[in-house]
């Protein structure tokens, strides 16, 4: 119905066909129809970061992204973002430094801080700042969020 | 200890960093609705009539109901005042008046625009000065008639009054060298917590309802639906999957009793999200106060009186606003000994949407206005805001208002870790940047932790290790990590062999709620209880297996009992469970019930008051912040640069977890200083939308905010803690206004501190450049 089609994504590397109207949202087709639901609706409007996901190694609001617009190109969720039961290190450091509080906005956090790690591998705090700037979190006060991402650098650099 | 006191990593966080926790609208049912809200676009109307036919006949459609279709009575906490849908009249923008149930989101909610209500307008009371006025329009007709926990002086638009007195502060006044008096106002603030509000419904072919939700407590969703919906509770099962952040939004009843309705009367399970805006314009807000404060003392610094009147906007439901007004004037003497104290509130009705719990629970309003005088008696005085405060701080063995004893010297620790930590006595070599002002700012609470009933079972599985179950609600804030902590410590076994149940009212033993600070203190002491239970049992099979007396019995790391001074000579959980499911005496159960109903207030010899809604409310915590603020003398916008703040929480059982909770708090209480305000154009919220409504971001943020423990042991605590919650968020608009006051010498009594205001401050004193 009003004029859905068939879009070829590729998802963490897995090619999937989904059905999307052109007003379907990228956050829409990952949480209803593929039952990917790591990225959040936390506004739908592009403020809160809840569904940053990666859009050929951008990171990208799912909620304001059309499905249709994106066909053929490659998708990361936080899905993704692991080897099976193996924590990637930044998920690793967000653990073991208490960053994780109610954890609603940290797929998205990970995902923008996953794009400055691979772009900046080592990254200052106020480069850590701005980079996740656009990602809410309303209990850590990011404080251990920026330690644990400035960590991941630290490790590298060691 | 092994377990309490190391930062152990949350047990929920791999979950939540792979993507896979599972919050309420990540869940989905065979043959699911979507339901979608109708909202009343008038702050004050009759309901003449629904047509509701376009509704029904729109495509997908599975179901209306508007308040005519929901049987069953009104809910709250303390004034039963509210309905499901709104009944008969309107009481706010946004409240629910109809909601629809469809095949899909899409549809219901295209469908719940077809809805046709015709309403009457009546006059609108925005105010409490509106509400207060002779011949007011009554937000409630029946006030009269709904149901409260306890009668109190109401009526009109009054929702609740509340006063008590100690002392005698009128003649005390004259004992005064020094008096500050004070007119403060707070504003609204949203506790968007980044999940929005939802819930999930579904029914059994017996009519018997499950509802999943964003709450706080499944306990009080259970109370709250049974009441609106007439069920039984034995009808209504709630249960709790992940929750993104409550703050005191999930506390009482958003969305859960008309979910739970289309799901009755659809026989289909049904889910409802709420959207961003619909969060901001529907469920609760912190009230807004005015505070009229006056605080007296001696040359020397000796705090003799102090009078506190607030009048507080209630919004147009009870919901939690009598607590709210009764803690927070409880607070209103703060950590300090002042003989002479009065303190009343006056809680009115508006048309508005209903205020609530909020973290601090109406003591950042306070804390506001007191530790504001605090500052300005010391700089009448002459003397260093640190020093004013240890002078008059209370210390073990000091009485609370209402005569409630106070445990710990915790207070003083705090006031010298903060003054220590932040190098307090050289802050004038602090420099500022050119173009800026910049000082220390301090500011000081207690808080309790407390309140009501929490139980806990600890089960003794077959092959040693556990389970534990105690109802208690994960909203963030990290008890599916501390209570299983508590639990290894008190059984001496590692905190992988205890697993922890989801908190379910089919088989988690009762739990008030996560709010309060209490889950730590509260249900931390039910499960010590309980786990001592499994260790008695557990030492029964044992002197029986290795022929001695209970008494001689030790429990050893690991999950081994002994015999004392016997190395070789012991049993481990396993053998003992083993015998108890298959040979004797069946399985090993352990369980605890507590309650706090200590007598901490209010000593009627002592003090005179009336209206107060809890007789008990918990042991005290303390709290002193200091910040080191930055004042653009261009534009007046403060920036905090760096954060202290000692918290005494008993002791910390997650030492890591504790800091999160004090940066998280302090940052919420940042905003509340300096942004954050839900701003009415006329009836309506202007700001419903994170684009309007700026919360914290990176940016925002000191880039350092220290936590300071200070562990002053709790008696009956368990091992010694108590919560740490809410108080991070108290103290932080007063320590940055007190910080603004010294660098800029502007003295702000208006949250937000927008740079608007200190600038305006600024020019009004012609101290600008």
């Amino acid at each position: 119905m009003n004029g859905e089609q068939l879009v070829n994504l590729t998802i963490n590397g897995r090619a999937r066909a989904v059905r999307a109207t052109p007003a379907t949202t990228l956050l829409t087709v990952l949480r209803d129809e593929l039952m990917l639901t790591g990225a959040k609706r936390g506004c739908n409007q592009g403020v809160c970061g809840a569904c940053t996901v990666l859009v050929d190694d951008q990171p990208v609001r799912g909620c304001l992204s059309l499905a249709t617009n994106l066909a053929g190109r490659a998708i990361t969720t936080i899905e993704g973002l692991g080897q099976g039961r193996e924590l990637a290190p930044l998920q690793r450091a967000l653990l073991e430094r208490g960053a994780v509080q109610c954890g609603f906005c940290i797929s998205g956090v990970l995902i923008s801080a996953f794009a400055l790690l691979r772009q900046n591998p080592t990254p200052n705090v106020d480069e850590t700042r701005a980079a996740l700037s656009g990602n809410l979190c309303r209990c850590s006060g990011y404080i251990k969020i920026v330690e644990a991402v400035c960590g991941v650098g630290e490790e590298v650099r060691s | 200890m092994k377990e309490v006191g190391r930062n152990l990593p949350r047990l929920d966080a791999n979950d939540k960093v792979t993507g896979r926790a599972a919050y309420t609208a990540d869940l989905h049912r065979p043959g699911m609705l979507h339901g979608a809200i109708v909202k009343s676009p008038h702050a004050h109307a009759r309901i003449l009539s629904y047509d509701v036919s376009a509704a029904l006949a729109f495509p997908g459609v599975a179901c209306v109901l508007t308040g005519d279709d929901v049987a069953g009575g009104k809910f709250g906490p303390f004034i039963k005042d509210e309905c499901v849908l709104a009944k008969g009249k309107v009481r706010f923008v946004g409240e629910a008046v109809c909601v629809v149930a469809a095949e899909d989101e899409a549809m219901a909610r295209r469908a719940a625009q077809l809805i046709e209500v015709t309403y009457e307008e009546l006059p609108a009371i925005l105010t409490p000065e509106e509400a207060m006025a002779p011949n007011a329009a009554l937000v409630h007709e029946d006030d009269a008639a709904n149901f409260r926990i306890f009668q109190t002086e109401c009526g009109g638009n009054l929702a609740w009054a509340c006063a008590f007195s100690e002392g005698d502060v009128d003649a005390a006044w004259a004992a005064c060298d020094v008096i500050v008096e004070g007119e403060f106002e707070t504003q609204a603030q949203a506790h968007v917590a980044i999940e929005p509000c939802g819930a999930l419904a579904e029914v059994d072919a017996a009519g018997r309802v499950t509802i999943w939700s964003a709450n706080q407590s499944v306990f009080r969703v259970q109370a709250n639906v049974c009441d609106a919906l007439g069920l039984p509770m034995s009808k209504v099962r709630c249960v709790s999957p992940r929750v993104g952040g409550g703050f005191g939004n999930k506390m009482e009843m958003h969305v859960q009793g008309m979910t739970a309705a289309l799901a009755l009367a659809t026989d289909r399970p049904v889910k409802l999200i709420l959207t961003r805006e619909e969060d901001f314009e529907m469920v609760r807000l912190r009230h807004p106060y005015r505070i009229r404060a006056k605080t007296g003392a001696r040359h020397d610094g000796t705090l003799i009186a102090r009078e506190v009147e607030a009048i507080i906007d209630c919004g147009a439901y009870g919901d939690d606003s009598p607590g709210v007004m009764g803690f927070s004037l409880l607070m209103a003497r703060g950590p300090y000994r002042i003989p002479n104290f009065r303190a009343s509130g006056r809680l009115y009705y508006t048309n508005k949407l209903r205020f609530g719990a909020f973290r601090g629970f109406g003591n950042p309003q306070v804390s506001f206005a007191t530790e504001t005088q605090l500052d300005e008696i010391a700089a009448k005085l002459g003397i260093d805001p640190f020093d004013l405060r240890e002078k008059n701080a209370v210390r073990a063995g000091d009485r609370w208002v209402g005569g409630g004893a106070v445990h710990s010297d915790g207070f003083v620790k705090c006031l010298e870790s903060a003054r220590h930590a932040s190098h307090w006595d050289e802050r004038r070599k602090r420099s500022a940047a050119p173009g800026k002002w910049r000082a220390l700012g301090v500011a000081c609470t207690a808080h309790i932790s407390g309140l009501l009933a929490s139980a806990a079972i600890v089960r003794l599985l077959e092959d040693g290790t556990v389970v534990l179950n105690t109802g208690a609600v994960d909203i963030g804030q990290g008890s599916d990590t501390v209570l299983p902590q508590i639990c290894a410590e008190a059984l001496q076994i590692p905190v992988h062999k205890v697993a922890l149940s989801s908190p379910d009212t089919d088989g988690s033993p009762y739990n008030w709620g996560t709010t309060a600070s209490r889950v730590t203190y509260m249900t931390g002491r039910a499960v010590v209880g309980a786990a001592g239970e499994v260790a008695r049992k557990i030492k029964v099979h044992a002197a029986e297996m290795l022929e001695c007396g209970e008494a001689d019995l030790e429990l050893r790391e690991g999950g081994r009992v002994g015999i004392v001074g016997i190395p070789q000579k012991e049993v481990t959980f396993r053998d003992v469970s083993l015998r108890a499911h298959w040979a004797v005496g069946g399985p090993i159960i352990g369980a605890e019930s507590v309650m706090y109903d200590k007598p901490t207030i209010v000593d009627p010899k002592r003090t005179v008051f009336s209206g107060l809604p809890f007789p008990q409310i918990g042991v005290f915590s303390f709290n002193a912040v200091v910040c080191d603020v930055e004042i653009d003398k261009a534009s007046g916008k403060t920036t905090v640069l760096e954060a202290w703040s000692a918290c005494d929480v008993g002791k910390a059982i997650n030492p890591m977890s504790v800091e999160g909770q004090i940066q998280g708090g302090f940052v919420q209480g940042l905003g509340f200083a300096l942004f954050e305000e839900v701003v009415w154009d006329g009836a309506r919220i202007a700001n419903p939308s994170l684009m309007d409504y700026k919360i914290a971001t990176t940016l925002d943020v000191p880039r350092e905010i220290h936590p300071l423990l200070v562990e002053e042991p709790e008696l009956d605590g368990p091992f010694g803690a108590k919560g740490i919650g809410e108080i991070p968020i108290c103290a932080v608009a007063p320590a940055i206004a007190n910080g603004i006051a010294s660098a800029a010498s502007v003295r702000l009594r208006q949250l937000p501190l927008t740079p608007e205001r200190v600038l305006r401050a600024m020019l009004a004193q012609g101290n600008v450049v």
